[in-house]
């Protein structure tokens, strides 16, 4: 009987993949996603991807072999990889070659290799990389998206994403049943935004598989996903005209991309499972917050660094207890004892 | 009273003082070693700035303005903190004499710290009532210690990264603080609700 215990336990915490294969794995999931947003946007992203991957891999070889440490067995880790198309996939399609060169070096050099590296940096590379650009370049990063009709409508080459258009349609006093009567391709799809549904829909592919092969757990994709459909159905039900349905909010912009590559990051999220849970709601809070009352199309990125900038915090209050140890209760009391004595 | 919500969320996140305004960065580099004093030093910073920015608006309404000394408010706000300061000072150490220990030289410090003065005047400049300057100051310590002590946990683990030489220390530090204003960007804009 406990033989048998302890080879299960054993079989269950044993560390089945390396640092490599798991990257690998990652990548490999992505590629429905990559491919369904090639299918709906045009090409561009793959140029994207390319000059994101050939930056990061020769941005991170120069440190390394500046910094004296093996070169040639940090980059097989292939993580620079995951950040560089992670990245890339957050960018417009139709964006100049230099945003891409800046936002990876920015997301390799500053957000990971000031702090040490592969799991020492302590926010997101790739999310790093994409706020410096979005405060930078907000003009870039709102109007040179593809237009997904681009084929059909040649006039209208690029376009705002529609979580873009509904908050410029919003601000100027519109409604939402009235910009979908007036043009039915600028938010709405079958469920979610148009186009975009699908491309979400793919990565939410990618994402189930990544859980059935235990990459990642299932508490923050669902504690995201969960309070920002939560979230928007309770402001959707209150008033359907200023507040978009929950569904267009979990397949729009980069939500399910967010919740199942971004947010998982092993690095920069907690360790504890009460602390994967309160990460999770922080990030659908905050996403929510503020895609829809602030300043920027998509809230994402700037919920992951704001809940990255929590993890120590949430590590240490969500630690658990010692093995054999009391619980905190009592250490206060003897600790009360010693100093009356 | 959604107004004075406003101003909460108003200067905690939007308008936060450290990574907004970058007012009080001398505690923020100096007492962010340790999550323990920097919540120490939080709490004092607290109840100085509440109490400084009560203070510093009667003097500036009931004593400047009727004697026409305008132009002395930055040296009267300096003496008014300074004294509050004192006061805390006396009742921290007669009250709780670990955290007195704890504190140490930073007590003082918040004399000198930058928000402390900036609150105060910017009240002034800003015209705020009595009632607004009090939340303001308040919510300007609730957004300094927020920062303070999520940055003391972040700057326990960055101790212990592989941080290249030339960087160990406050650079780090200043590039982490810095880091963390492009997360703080995602609140602009938030004001107009």
């Amino acid at each position: 009987m406990n033989v048998e215990k302890t080879t299960n336990l054993n079989n269950r915490f044993k560390p089945h993949k390396s640092v490599t294969a798991m990257m690998l794995v990652v990548l490999v999931t992505l590629v429905p996603g990559v491919a369904s947003y090639l299918y709906f946007f045009g090409l561009g992203m793959i140029l994207n991807i390319i000059v994101a991957c050939i930056t990061a891999l020769a941005a991170e070889a120069l440190i390394l072999w500046w910094r004296k440490k093996p070169v040639v067995f940090y980059l097989k880790d292939c993580s620079a990889l995951v950040t560089a198309v992670l990245l890339a996939l957050c960018l417009p399609s139709l964006a100049p070659w230099w945003l891409t060169v800046i936002a990876t070096l920015f997301a390799i050099v500053i957000a990971k290799h000031l702090y040490g590296g592969l799991g020492h940096n302590i926010f997101n590379p790739a999310m790093i990389g994409y706020v410096v650009i979005i405060i930078s370049f907000p003009q870039i990063m709102s109007t040179q998206w593809l237009n997904p009709d681009a084929t059909k409508a040649i006039d209208s080459y690029t376009a705002a994403t529609p979580l873009d258009n509904i908050k410029t349609e919003l601000d100027r006093g519109q409604t939402i049943s009235e910009v979908t009567e007036a043009s039915p391709t600028l938010l709405f799809g079958e469920f979610g935004a148009y186009s975009w549904e699908w491309v979400n829909l793919a990565f939410l592919l990618g994402g189930i598989a990544l859980l059935y092969l235990r990459i990642i757990r299932w508490h923050i994709p669902l504690m995201m996903l969960g309070t920002i459909f939560l979230i928007a159905a309770v402001f959707h039900y209150y008033d359907s005209d200023n507040y978009l349905p929950p569904l267009f909010h979990l397949f729009s912009g980069g939500t399910i991309l967010a919740a199942f590559y971004i947010a998982t990051d092993p690095v920069t999220s907690p360790n504890t499972r009460l602390g994967h849970i309160y990460f999770g709601i922080g990030i659908g809070i905050y996403t929510y917050v503020i895609r829809t009352w602030g300043g920027y199309p998509d809230g994402i990125a700037f919920a992951v660094l704001l809940m990255n900038m929590k993890t120590p915090i949430l590590d240490y209050v969500t630690q658990p207890r010692a093995f054999g140890h009391p619980k905190k209760r009592h250490t206060h009391i003897t600790h009360k004892k010693d100093s009356q004595d | 009273m959604k107004e004075y919500l406003l101003i909460l969320v108003s200067t905690v996140l939007i308008n936060n003082f450290l990574l907004v305004k970058f007012l009080g960065l001398c505690p923020f580099m100096g007492v962010s070693r340790k999550l323990e004093t920097a919540i120490g030093m939080s709490m004092a910073t607290t109840f100085v700035l509440t109490l400084s920015s009560m203070t510093s608006y009667m003097v500036y309404e009931f004593l400047l303005v009727p004697l026409g000394l305008k132009y002395l408010k930055t040296i009267a706000f300096i003496l008014v903190i300074a004294a509050v300061v004192q006061f805390t000072e006396m009742f921290v150490h007669k009250t709780s004499p670990v955290l007195y220990r704890v504190l140490g030289i930073f007590l003082p410090l918040i004399t000198t710290n930058c928000a402390v003065l900036g609150v105060a005047l910017l009240n002034i400049q800003e015209n705020n009532s009595f009632i607004h300057s009090i939340l303001y100051g308040f919510g300007a310590a609730v957004g300094f210690s927020l920062v303070l002590i999520l940055f003391s946990a972040l700057r326990e683990r960055i101790a212990a990264a592989d941080v290249p030489k030339a960087f160990k220390g406050n650079a780090i530090a200043l590039v982490t603080a810095g880091l963390m204003s492009l997360a703080f960007m995602g609140f602009s804009g938030l004001g107009n609700l």
